[in-house]
């Protein structure tokens, strides 16, 4: 359970930490990787225990300045990659609390206390673990994600970003360094399930939506985790739910539009089935909950 | 089975890092890929910090660094640098055992003692910030650190201990734990 040898740079500037990846990141030395980008060290360092990974050099970025904080301007939420999990779970800026509420609610299921003291948001979504509570949010709310590269910044969509288990689109020399929430869900909550507590869940789900005066949805977003090797969206259960009455019958049949449009893997955690039966159960709940926001009025 | 690759000559292998442990300075040469708890154990001998399953899960290598709960093996100890680390070497004084290693020893705390470090660690960090924290609080914080012996309600009682006579001792926390109806 140690890892195999790398060399460690930890550079000052994001410029600087992009030419180190971009340096070592074609190089392979027999079972070497190239180059990784150590933020948090909570997903990367025990399969660098494990010798699942095998990098040739990791580029600590913990030190970049500028890269760790929230903020709220016109309307969008700017959460910088070396956040932690447990600065979202703290964070005290009354905007983030109204505008957002659903990020500080999700950080409590992100792991547990001592992960959540480390571990970073940028790091989680670079990850792009199938089961992440903030890459189901990133794609909930379409967020957007900002790349560092050899020729500058790019925009990435949540969409597209994510594209298989623990895969995505940021080329080897690019660096996450913030990611943005223009979308402001008005009611969003996020239900899961976990055999322990705080463990990666078996299945998670959230959703947003947004009532007209009469209390009929007029905008609806589901998106699920642990179903596939990323996050999903499930537009059909979304379509399901436009124009109805908020309400468990409405809700009910959504979740079960849902499931039935997911082809969930099976493994010791749990059967297709259980899965597919899981994620109804969640949609639900999570369309409950959303609503419950709004308070008894809604 | 490949072989190591033992150096490259165009990558740092060995740094140079300042960590304080239980407040004492240290200097350091490290190979990078050594974790904290690696180097608290092997280099400065601080044994009370165990090692379970150096993948984050067990929870029994918990440090403090700068306050937090950590898992030692999950932090390279070059990440270390410059940061406040206290084990659980820290907690007793003079040969005298502190508040809460006596509720541990008073509750049925531990069993063959092998998590009971991290747990330690763990509950100290929490009863730092909330000294109330009641029985519902103390249950999901331990729910971060593996026991095999004993289950967990020795634990969960040891802390709850610790933090009665804390708020005890303290009038203002004793007010917000009874305010959690506790």
């Amino acid at each position: 359970m140690k890892p195999a040898k790398f060399g460690y740079f930890r550079p000052e500037t994001a410029e600087e930490a992009v030419a180190l990846l971009g340096a070592h990141a074609g190089a392979q030395d027999g079972a070497q990787d190239g180059a990784r980008v150590l933020a948090g060290g909570q997903s990367l360092v025990p399969l660098l225990n494990r010798r699942l990974v095998r990098p040739r050099a990791l580029v600590d970025v913990t030190r970049l300045p500028g890269l760790r904080g929230l903020a709220v301007t016109e309307d969008t939420l700017r959460i910088g990659a070396l956040t932690r999990h447990a600065d979202i779970e703290t964070v005290t800026d009354p905007a983030v609390h109204t505008g957002f509420p659903i990020l500080p609610e999700s950080a409590r299921w992100v792991a547990f206390p001592p992960i959540r003291s480390r571990g970073t948001f940028g790091g989680s979504i670079a990850h792009a673990d199938p089961c992440s509570e903030w890459c189901l949010l990133a794609v909930l709310l379409d967020a957007q994600l900002i790349a560092l590269g050899p020729a500058g910044t790019r925009v990435l969509d949540a969409a597209g970003f994510f594209t298989g288990r623990h895969r995505t689109a940021l080329a080897p020399d690019e660096l996450l360094v913030e990611v943005r929430f223009a979308h402001r869900p008005v009611l969003a909550a996020l239900a899961e399930y976990s055999i322990r507590q705080r463990d990666y869940a078996v299945v998670a789900a959230a959703a947003a939506i947004r009532l007209d005066r009469w209390g009929a949805i007029a905008e609806a977003r589901i998106a699920l985790g642990g179903v596939a090797d990323r996050p999903v969206r499930v537009p059909n259960a979304e379509k399901a739910l436009l124009g109805a009455v908020a309400g468990a019958e409405a809700f009910e049949f959504a979740a079960r539009v849902a499931a039935e449009d997911l082809e969930p893997p099976a493994d010791v955690h749990g059967s297709a089935e259980y899965r597919r039966e899981l994620a109804s159960t969640l949609v639900a709940r999570a369309l409950r909950q959303a609503q419950a926001k709004g308070g008894p009025q809604a | 089975m490949t072989p190591d690759i033992t150096a490259f000559d165009d990558v740092p292998m060995s740094i140079t890092v300042t960590i304080t442990v239980n407040g004492e300075r240290h200097e350091l040469v490290l190979d990078p890929r050594r974790s904290l708890a690696d180097v608290l154990r092997r280099e400065l001998r601080l044994l009370g910090t165990h090692q379970g399953c150096e993948q984050g899960v067990c929870g029994a290598c918990t440090v403090l660094v700068d306050g937090d709960p950590v898992r030692g093996c999950l932090l390279l100890a070059v990440q270390a640098d410059g940061a406040r680390v206290e084990t659980v070497e820290s907690l007793g004084r003079d040969g005298e055992l502190d508040e809460l290693q006596r509720a541990f020893t008073e509750n049925h705390g531990l069993q063959c003692g092998f998590c009971t470090p991290g747990f330690l660690m763990l509950a100290t960090a929490l009863l730092r910030d909330e000294p109330g924290a009641d029985r519902e609080r103390i249950t999901e914080c331990v729910s971060a650190n593996l026991c095999r012996c004993t289950g967990y309600k020795g634990i969960v009682d040891s802390i709850d201990s610790a933090a009665r006579s804390a708020a005890r001792s303290t009038p203002r926390s004793a007010a917000r734990s009874a305010s959690h109806g506790r």
